[in-house]
């Protein structure tokens, strides 16, 4: 039954509107299409698997099976981290609010009558924690180290060395270890002045600080 | 709340054409003497003894004179959808209510796709009970707006009221709290589930715990873990104390593990509690405290354990001596692993009801399924709900459960990754499935061991699954799970899909072959005008449909709208966008209704 073209040639009749727009699409809006996508197609089982770089030998054999009333067609690859939709997964607010709640620390400034407060699920690293927290108190520039990361008040050339409580209550070096983890177990971030920073728990040594 | 199948509506509308006022006999003989009334007199001493809503509606049916001793009697009303019928109708024909349900939103506002300021508000009603119903025990409101002075209407016109419940409702804060403690003297049930709370500024908080009455007050029920600030610990306990009986205490996370244990010294009898976060606070001291002796006591009577938001772990261990009495609980916001459910869920054997956290692993659903053979209802929820996630839960954790549980009646599983095979062993294992709600997180996801779409899983499901009502489906679906859900879904009345289906053939199959179909709610779904129109003859069955990101077309809708003149079809866009006639339809919500289109309607909502 072909209700596809049926539909689409009777849309398209009568209010000349494009139908791609409104077309379901794994992609963000506005993201280069194929010329060839077919309004109505859902994606093919074939690129679904593809993108999600699942078990890659079924492709071939399943694509018959679920695209009886579908044909394949490329409508569009999503980027490799998903959009976020709204409302999916279908959890209420209240429950995310209430999970969610557990990353929010709050960071002082040695010297600085004020604490502010972020939300650590926000960032992807430490890289977008640290220019986050440099916006946040503006007076700082990122000063990078071989393996260490400081922020510098450039006023008076104090350096500040971010450390964290962590959920036994050791203070720790931020960027020691990798970032989810950190996320996990911090509890507070201080920017601590260099001078005091020495009495912290000893860095590893094998120092890659590339912690994505 | 129950989700059970609200009136027959159809039947209702036929009523209301034949409906005169004053409604007296139309035969030309001269009435014989005194039967009619002594026949009403028998028929409400009979018909008192109906309860079901659904056994009222029928007898309402029979005839003139049932109908009108029917809606004399009716004690409890149920209204589904509040847009469904207007106040001023309700309360005139059904005038000796004592207790009232009523719904607002469709459920998928809870996960914000229905804009803010759509509706629901409450305060119609709250001005029409509060003129008619002067006997009004009971008021349970679901997803509806209640405002501070609705509040306040309710508990200063009502002089029997004794128990509200707000389900996720909003709208409201602590002055309207207050008005309910002061004014409502013998309130017993104080219910406050998943509400969104107002965040009142620090000075407008009121404090609304001391507002209860000085003397000995009848509280049975005190649940407020949504309330977002802190309350007055000291005339919290004190309320405690002099609650004798009160048997339900459900505190906010702002009372500390020490503030715990004062709280259970007071009431050692209760039956459920809820213990808000169960963790020390920040003064000294509390580091002593040791709570296993107050659930030593509690163990007597406790059944219901809940709370635990932001606990710590080390601590769990104290509830474990009212574990072997447990029937339900709750640790879906306790972000625990296998090895510290373990040493507490082997003690549960009386479990029936379990929420928990995807934590817990597959492993911790093992040990759940070793240990509670009598689990009826379980639900795993996403501690990261976003879809790629690791997911620490799988098919692995399902059908553990299913080879465990086997009189489990209600499920909702998140996951990341699921099996057809583990959905098929499920629909085998537990054949007194109501409820079966599969979320695979990511969207069009396959069986990850065969790569096939879900289909036969949810077949499955709707096959082996006799007694099965309510069902929401995920991951790569194709018409054929429709296919199968429209043949094998017969007492199937709420359905839930997101991102499924392949064309208007699977949202036919559904609404031509589910007769029970009372709400059903799609997002993102490729079904169109000719889905919807296979509809036609079903929707005065049913209490909603919601389409959202489908392809439907606002002639579609218009033409719906035209043959059902008792449907209220809104088009919904956002609340920012310019109204354009733009032909895409993002947002239907469509509703039978016996009080047509509504007067409230917001900007954005359109009522075709």
């Amino acid at each position: 039954m072909s209700t596809d073209t049926a539909r689409s040639s009777t849309e398209s009749n009568v209010s000349g509107l494009d139908y791609e727009e409104t077309e379901l699409k794994l992609a963000l809006p506005g993201a280069s299409r194929t010329p060839a996508a077919d309004a109505d197609r859902k994606r093919g089982f074939s690129e679904t698997v593809a993108d999600l770089s699942l078990g890659a030998s079924r492709t071939d054999s399943r694509a018959g099976d679920c695209s009886d009333d579908s044909q394949a067609s490329a409508a569009g690859k999503p980027p490799a981290a998903k959009a976020q939709v709204v409302g999916w997964p279908p959890v209420r607010n209240f429950r995310k609010n209430v999970l969610k709640s557990c990353t929010y620390v709050k960071v002082a400034v040695d010297g600085a009558p004020y604490l502010r407060k972020v939300d650590l699920e926000t960032y992807g690293g430490y890289e977008q924690l640290l220019a986050s927290l440099q916006e946040m108190f503006s007076c700082f520039t990122i000063r990078k180290y071989q393996s260490e990361r400081k922020l510098v008040d450039p006023v008076n050339g104090t350096e500040y060395m971010p450390t964290y409580e962590d959920k036994d209550g050791d203070w720790m070096l931020v960027g020691d270890v990798p970032w989810k983890m950190f996320v996990a177990s911090c509890k507070r971030i201080r920017l601590m002045k260099s001078s005091e920073a020495v009495n912290l728990a000893p860095r590893e040594t094998t120092g890659c600080t590339s912690t994505r | 709340m129950s989700d059970d199948e609200d009136d027959d509506h159809r039947r209702s509308i036929d009523l209301a054409a034949g409906d005169k006022p004053g409604g007296g006999v139309l035969s030309s003989d001269p009435p014989p003497p005194f039967s009619d009334q002594v026949l009403e007199n028998v028929l409400e001493n009979v018909l008192q003894f109906l309860t079901t809503r659904h056994d009222r509606n029928a007898a309402s049916l029979v005839c003139r004179s049932w109908y009108h001793a029917e809606a004399q009697t009716r004690r409890e009303l149920f209204i589904g959808n509040c847009y469904a019928v207007a106040p001023a109708r309700a309360v005139v024909r059904f005038p000796r209510v004592r207790a009232v349900a009523l719904k607002g939103k469709p459920r998928f506002a809870d996960f914000g796709l229905l804009p803010l300021g759509w509706g629901a508000r409450f305060a119609p009603w709250a001005v029409a009970f509060s003129s008619a119903y002067s006997w009004l025990e009971k008021l349970h409101l679901k997803r509806m707006t209640v405002a501070d002075a609705d509040l306040a209407l309710i508990s200063s016109s009502l002089p029997l009221f004794r128990e509200l419940t707000l389900f996720c409702c909003d709208g409201f804060g602590t002055p309207g709290l207050a008005y309910v403690a002061e004014n409502c003297r013998r309130l017993r049930v104080l219910d406050l589930i998943e509400n969104d709370m107002e965040d009142d500024e620090d000075d407008e908080v009121v404090d609304w715990i001391s507002r209860f009455p000085e003397t000995h007050t009848c509280l049975e029920s005190l649940v407020f873990d949504c309330v977002r600030c802190a309350v007055n610990f000291d005339a919290l306990e004190a309320l405690v104390a002099r609650s004798p009986v009160l048997c339900r205490l459900r505190v906010n996370p702002h009372v500390t593990l020490g503030q715990l244990q004062r709280l259970m010294a007071r009431a050692p009898q209760l039956t459920h509690l809820g213990t808000g976060s169960f963790r020390f606070g920040q003064v000294g001291g509390e580091q002593e405290v040791d709570l296993e002796p107050a659930f030593v006591t509690a163990s007597r009577s406790l059944v219901c354990l809940s709370g635990f938001r932001g606990l710590t772990p080390e601590f769990l261990p104290a509830v474990l001596p009212a574990c072997p009495n447990l029937t339900s609980l709750n640790f879906s916001y306790a972000e625990i692993t296998a090895e510290q459910l373990r040493p507490i869920i082997l003690h549960c054997h009386k479990l029936q009801n379990l929420w928990v956290l995807d934590t817990v692993g597959d492993e911790g659903l093992q040990a759940v399924a070793a240990t509670c053979k009598d689990l009826r209802e379980l639900r795993v929820f996403p501690f990261h709900a976003i879809e790629d996630s690791e997911g620490s839960v799988s098919d692995v954790g399902l059908v553990a459960i299913s080879e465990g549980c086997k009189k489990l009646r209600s499920i909702l599983y998140f996951c990341q990754r699921m099996t057809n095979a583990a959905v098929v062993s499920m629909s085998k294992n537990c054949p007194e499935l109501v409820v079966f709600r599969l979320c695979i997180m990511g969207r069009h996801r396959p069986d990850h061991r065969t790569g096939e779409a879900m289909d036969d899983g949810f077949g499955a499901i709707v096959m082996n699954c006799k007694k099965l009502t309510r069902l929401a489906v995920s991951g790569l679906l194709t018409d054929k799970a429709f296919g199968y859900i429209g043949k094998y879904g017969k007492l199937v009345r709420t359905l839930s899909v997101a991102f499924a289906g392949d064309s208007d053939l699977g949202l036919r199959y559904v609404l031509e072959g589910c007769p029970k179909l009372q709400k059903l709610e799609i997002r993102d779904s490729p079904f169109g005008d000719l889905g919807l129109f296979s509809g036609i003859q079903h929707y005065y069955n049913m209490r909603f449909l919601w389409m959202s990101s489908c392809k439907l077309s606002l002639r579609g809708c218009r033409e719906v709208a035209q043959r059902l003149p008792h449907l209220v079809v809104e088009v919904i866009r956002e609340r920012c966008e310019e109204e354009e006639n733009v032909e895409a339809v993002e947002k239907l919500y469509l509703y039978r209704s016996l009080a047509g289109p509504r007067s409230d309607a917001p900007p954005f909502v359109k009522i075709l």
